[in-house]
């Protein structure tokens, strides 16, 4: 790890891209080689990317609009007519 | 992505039909909502913010030059008035800049936790949800405006640039900072709350 050290910190700021997989082809295939040596860095990547997915988890979980919250929006923009049906 | 546009006419929507507006905001009205309510964390604020979006919607439709997605015109609205009163709650400035790129979030130790491989009831328990949720809040304004839309709203990179009005580049490098942050506060909490060896060097 101390050998890898500054390029560890180079990768850091690279890391979220390849994880989207926006980055150039080049570039990854650098990453990857630093990868296959660095334990620390794996780790990294792995909680990064675990990171994002509790996120992407987190926020499909959450709930609609809520009842109360949609009747009232409703009502401030003078549309209580459409109340009804949907929603 | 926000997903496929039910068929809404632009056109109704310009000359103020109700019905096409109603239509509208059964539409958008919870994303709005959950998007208020992320940046600012607070379900009244969130509420006036999906108000007042909806407000200025109709106002200015009329004008709306359909450079952008009508999804996206309403995001910039909404994101514009949480940050406007994050600005009034703070009672002061905000920045939507990008924060100094030296300062000490980025001198602070890698964590280096192994903590990805946990089973999910340990990673997604509700005391871990009520952590990602405090994470988030203790971005800067800049960087968690970015996490929102793009890791939790579901955004492209382009649709954020849009609605922050800020180049594709910056987008990209705002949602890496956020990110690692994120990941650096997750690993202290996962490290402490189960115990896990701490290879932070």
């Amino acid at each position: 790890m101390t050998a890898h050290r500054p390029s560890c910190r180079e990768m850091l700021s690279a890391l979220s891209e390849y994880l989207d997989g926006e980055l150039a082809s080049e570039l990854c295939a650098a990453i990857e080689v630093h990868l296959a040596e660095c334990k620390n860095c794996r780790i990294v990547v792995d909680t990064l990317r675990k990171t994002i997915t509790l996120y992407h988890q987190y926020a499909e979980e959450e709930a609609s609009l809520p009842q109360e919250v949609r009747y009232r929006l409703f009502k401030r923009l003078n549309l209580e007519d459409f109340l009804e049906g949907a929603g | 992505m926000i997903k496929a546009d039910l068929p809404l006419s632009l056109e109704a929507l310009k000359r103020g039909d109700r019905a096409e507006f109603a239509r509208m905001v059964e539409r958008y009205g919870a994303y709005i909502y959950r998007l208020a309510l992320r940046i600012l964390g607070n379900p009244q604020d969130a509420e006036d913010v999906l108000q007042e979006t909806f407000l200025k919607a109709f106002r200015h439709l009329p004008s709306f030059d359909g450079r952008s997605s009508l999804a996206t015109w309403l995001y910039r609205i909404a994101t514009n008035e949480a940050l406007m009163l994050l600005r009034k709650e703070k009672e002061g400035f905000v920045s939507l800049d990008e924060p100094n790129s030296d300062n000490e979030e980025d001198q602070e130790p890698l964590q280096i936790v192994d903590w990805c491989c946990l089973p999910e009831e340990m990673l997604m328990n509700a005391e871990s949800k009520k952590m990602l949720e405090q994470a988030i809040a203790r971005l800067s304004p800049a960087l968690r405006v970015v996490v929102i839309l793009r890791d939790l709203q579901g955004l492209s990179t382009r649709e954020t640039s849009q609605i922050l009005q800020i180049s594709e580049e910056a987008v990209k490098t705002r949602l890496s900072r956020a990110r690692l942050q994120l990941r650096q506060w997750l690993s202290e909490y996962f490290q402490k709350q189960y115990g896990l060896e701490n290879l932070t060097q």
